[in-house]
């Protein structure tokens, strides 16, 4: 009981700071994910129709994705220096990846007879990807979003070596004060936000999937 | 309606695909495409709502170069049947078959009507399957479903891409019944491309048979079966629908003395009589009508044969004589 108890004390103790920092990690994230949206989804609806460079862009975010965490932050610090901005680069390239390509699998994935249909009844290619290719993907669009939002949580507790604050904050001066509880104040709320961010995204998921799909 | 005016299609990889064709299509007809695979039969049909572009040559829609019409437009007025079906998985039965009147502009409730009048159309009822989504439906209802989405928009020309080859054997049948009894009622100009000669025998009024890019004949179902044109395609239709032309010895066609028997000296002569001109299904309606087992042939006035039951029934079932 008394870890328990102690563990809590420090949390109340802590709390302006905890709350101030989960705020700056929610709005990292979703700034990351947002961005990495506008980015990977036209990008994906782009390569879907070049299937012969596909191949080479997804290369190239995966390729990003291999570069540990740590490391990344690292390069982009003689680059941009250090602040909100480089911990936000950093996060949208990991996030690329998972929703360029679910982008692309799930638009690919769209049965060619029902494309064929479209374009043989006289739609337009606009037509034909906004009601035909993107409702069909959207559950695939969904899974990759979430997938992303899961990454990017967990890794925006890295932004504070860049000095851009977040959760990894309250871990850091923990670490830095042998302060094991603290750690955990600022690791158990990262964790929850990705376990819920994991849910809601989840239900989220089932609800886009087109009705007519639903078994 | 439709015309070809020596069309050729060479794809990019060099095929030669159509190497001149010179087609007439008139309008309410049903014309069959057909031959075996690679012989052009599907790319002629797609060059017509310019899915393929032919490489040279003009074809032309009621007098007009459709090279010169805009894609869309195009293909709005002409229905499309896909051989693997292609409705749209998320969308309901009633938004599939109102999509082309809904991109045409028109309003909800004016096309409502129209979808579940072409539902009726095709067996399917509007309160039943209207709210419905495509996979609820088998497949033999799911085409039926293509062929009236390919009707809602009001086309003069619909195209059909071997729509019934992928169902089962006796949805096929239906399908291809209901197609012949609807063509009936709507009396549109289809193309139809299949690599059934069954299927070409049964739904069309004019087979153009292709092989390697090239009509090699054009002629009505009988015209074809009785006079083929050449070895390949009296190899085509195959030895056997030309010896026994077994479909236009359907029970609608075939003559009840072909399967008449000599009347015997001591037939009874109190037997019914039938024509000598009418078809084996007439006769055994007179035979369930008058509930006999044997009926006499008569002709101008003179007995010239008798007919049993069982060798009526076998012709009806095409056992052939005697089985």
């Amino acid at each position: 009981m008394d870890v328990v108890q102690a563990f809590w004390e420090t949390v109340v103790q802590r709390q302006d700071l905890i709350i101030d920092r989960t705020l700056q990690h929610l709005y990292l994230s979703f700034s990351a994910i947002f961005i990495a949206i506008i980015i990977s989804l036209p990008l994906g609806i782009f390569i879907s129709r070049k299937q012969k460079v596909a191949e080479f862009y997804i290369g190239i975010t995966a390729v990003f994705q291999t570069i540990p965490s740590l490391a990344l932050f690292g390069f982009l610090v003689p680059i941009v220096g250090i602040g909100f901005e480089t911990a936000l680069i950093a996060l949208i390239i990991y996030a690329l990846l998972p929703i360029l390509r679910n982008t692309y699998t799930g638009i690919t994935g769209v049965d060619q007879a029902i494309i064929e249909a479209g374009k043989g009844m006289g739609m337009t290619s606009s037509q034909i990807l906004f009601k035909i290719e993107l409702p069909l993907s959207l559950p695939f669009l969904m899974a990759g979003i979430r997938t992303a939002t899961v990454l990017t949580v967990g890794v925006a507790t890295l932004a504070t070596f860049v000095g851009a604050g977040g959760l990894g904050d309250v871990i850091w001066r923990g670490l830095q004060s042998y302060n094991n509880n603290l750690v955990l104040a600022g690791a158990i709320p990262v964790a929850l936000l990705a376990l819920s961010f994991d849910f809601i995204l989840k239900l989220l998921e089932k609800k886009a999937t087109p009705k007519g799909l639903k078994q | 309606m439709i015309t070809f005016h020596n069309v050729k299609k060479t794809f990019d990889d060099g095929t030669e695909a159509i190497k001149g064709i010179d087609l007439h299509i008139d309008e309410g007809k049903l014309v069959a495409l057909i031959g075996p695979s690679g012989c052009g039969k599907t790319t002629t049909m797609k060059m017509i709502n310019k899915l393929i572009q032919p490489t040279s040559g003009k074809i032309t829609i009621e007098g007009k170069d459709i090279a010169h019409k805009k894609d869309v437009e195009l293909r709005r007025n002409i229905g499309y049947v896909i051989q693997r079906i292609g409705l749209f998985p998320h969308m309901t039965i009633e938004e599939n078959v109102g999509l082309i009147p809904k991109l045409k502009g028109r309003k909800k409730e004016e096309y409502k009507k129209k979808v579940d009048e072409l539902l009726t159309l095709v067996g399917l009822e509007p309160s039943v399957f209207r709210k419905r989504y495509p996979l609820e439906l088998s497949g033999g209802q799911q085409q039926r479903v293509g062929v009236v989405r390919a009707l809602a928009g009001e086309p003069p020309i619909i195209l059909m891409d071997e729509p019934f080859s992928a169902l089962d054997p006796i949805s096929r049948e239906q399908l291809q019944n209901e197609l012949k009894d609807l063509q009936k009622t709507i009396r549109k100009t289809i193309v139809f491309v299949t690599h059934d000669m069954d299927e070409a025998l049964k739904v069309a009024d004019e087979i153009v048979v292709m092989k390697d890019g090239r009509i090699e004949q054009i002629a009505t179902p009988k015209e074809l079966i009785e006079n083929p044109a050449n070895e390949f395609v009296r190899s085509f239709i195959g030895e056997e629908r030309i010896q026994s032309n077994l479909n236009l010895a359907s029970p609608e066609f075939k003559k009840i003395t072909s399967i008449m028997e000599p009347a015997k000296v001591d037939s009874d002569l109190n037997l019914p009589s039938v024509n000598a001109e009418s078809t084996l299904k007439e006769t055994a309606l007179l035979m369930l009508t008058q509930n006999v087992n044997q009926m006499l042939v008569e002709k101008d006035g003179k007995i010239i044969g008798m007919i049993q039951k069982n060798e009526l029934l076998s012709a009806l079932a095409g056992l052939g004589k005697g089985a």
